[in-house]
């Protein structure tokens, strides 16, 4: 029946826009430091450029931060990255509280770890919307996460 | 992490300066109420008295880039009519909507300040003498009130009839241009 289906309309862009600009600043702040505000503007002007291409109104949220992972990314790559390896180790998870401990090591990580460790318990997205913003597999998504977290508990365990 | 006005600032202005918005819009405090006041780049499109509402008539008619800016000669205008300072408005106007629905829009904006119009007589400007009722209708979707002054437009016995902002503001914008009421 017409009540089962879900309508998600676009809600105007300066709702969307009001919604998410802190978060996302505050994500771009995690990957980029000082050069946040710049992606950050850069970020919501690709995705006013979207926005009316739009077929619905779901999942905006991972979408915005999709947008920002690739401005981060493109802005990080003059850098040498580590590139994705998937599975040749044992996935590893974190706690929230225990994230909360180690986020200020962040810094350290390569920007792909550090976007999944960031998006995955800063954020709490799903691995398959970290996986889109990556532009990677869902296997790919966790096992940066993972091989972060790895190396944020050894940074950790250094500094203790 | 809170965005600061500076750079929230900076990001309407680059957003607007790449013309990716489709409207701008604002709220102008008036003596009748905060005013939803939106605009193309064409010019003025929409007047509402509930904000909600029209930004739900905007996204329709004009699409979903829509962004909060200030209208400064939107708001200086309106300022000045409620004043007593302003009896026409040199807006530009974006009046794009059926053809029926323009025609008699333009001959309400010919409607001179401080007096009032019947519905059957708009009709009968626009050459269609019977259709009194439509004439209403139009009015009742007026996109943009006071501007386009459907306030000026009364039943033929000279009742205030009706008014999409309430009959209240009817006569509060009539008394403030010196019209005669029944």
């Amino acid at each position: 029946m017409m009540g089962m289906v879900t309508h998600a309309p676009i809600p105007p862009f300066e709702r969307f826009y009001l919604a998410h600009r802190d978060e996302v600043l505050g994500y771009l702040r995690r990957l980029l430091g000082q050069r946040a505000e710049d992606a950050w503007q850069e970020t919501f002007l690709r995705a006013l450029r979207a926005y009316d291409r739009l077929q619905h109104g779901r999942h905006l949220r991972a979408w915005v931060f999709t947008i920002a992972t690739n401005v981060a990314m493109d802005e990080l790559r003059a850098k040498p990255v580590n590139g994705l390896r998937e599975g040749d180790e044992p996935a590893v998870e974190l706690r929230q509280d225990a994230f909360r401990e180690l986020e200020h090591l962040t810094d350290d990580l390569p920007p792909t770890e550090r976007a999944a460790v960031v998006l995955r318990y800063g954020y709490d997205l799903p691995y398959a919307q970290i996986a889109d913003a990556l532009g990677s597999s869902e296997d790919a998504a966790r096992a940066a996460a993972s091989s972060g977290v790895r190396r944020l508990r050894r940074e950790h365990a250094g500094h203790a | 992490m809170q965005v600061t006005p500076e750079l929230d600032a900076r990001f309407r202005t680059a957003a607007l300066g790449e013309g990716l918005v489709d409207v701008r819009y604002d709220l102008v405090d008036s003596p009748v109420g905060p005013l939803f006041v939106a605009a193309t780049d064409r010019g003025l499109c929409r007047i509402s008295y509930s904000p909600e509402h029209g930004e739900e008539l905007v996204v329709r008619d004009f699409g979903v880039r829509l962004l909060r800016s200030p209208l400064d000669d939107v708001r200086r205008e309106l300022d000045e009519y409620f004043e007593g300072r302003r009896r026409d408005f040199d807006l530009a106007l974006d009046l794009r909507v059926a053809s029926f629905h323009a025609d008699v829009l333009r001959e309400l904006a010919a409607v001179p300040y401080g007096l009032t119009t019947t519905y059957g007589a708009l009709a009968r400007q626009v050459g269609r003498p019977s259709a009194a009722r439509a004439v209403g209708t139009v009015m009742n979707r007026n996109p943009i009130p006071i501007v386009l002054p459907c306030h000026r437009v009364v039943g033929a016995n000279g009742a205030l009839t009706g008014y999409a902002g309430g009959l209240d503001i009817k006569r509060h914008l009539l008394r403030l241009e010196g019209a005669a009421l029944v």
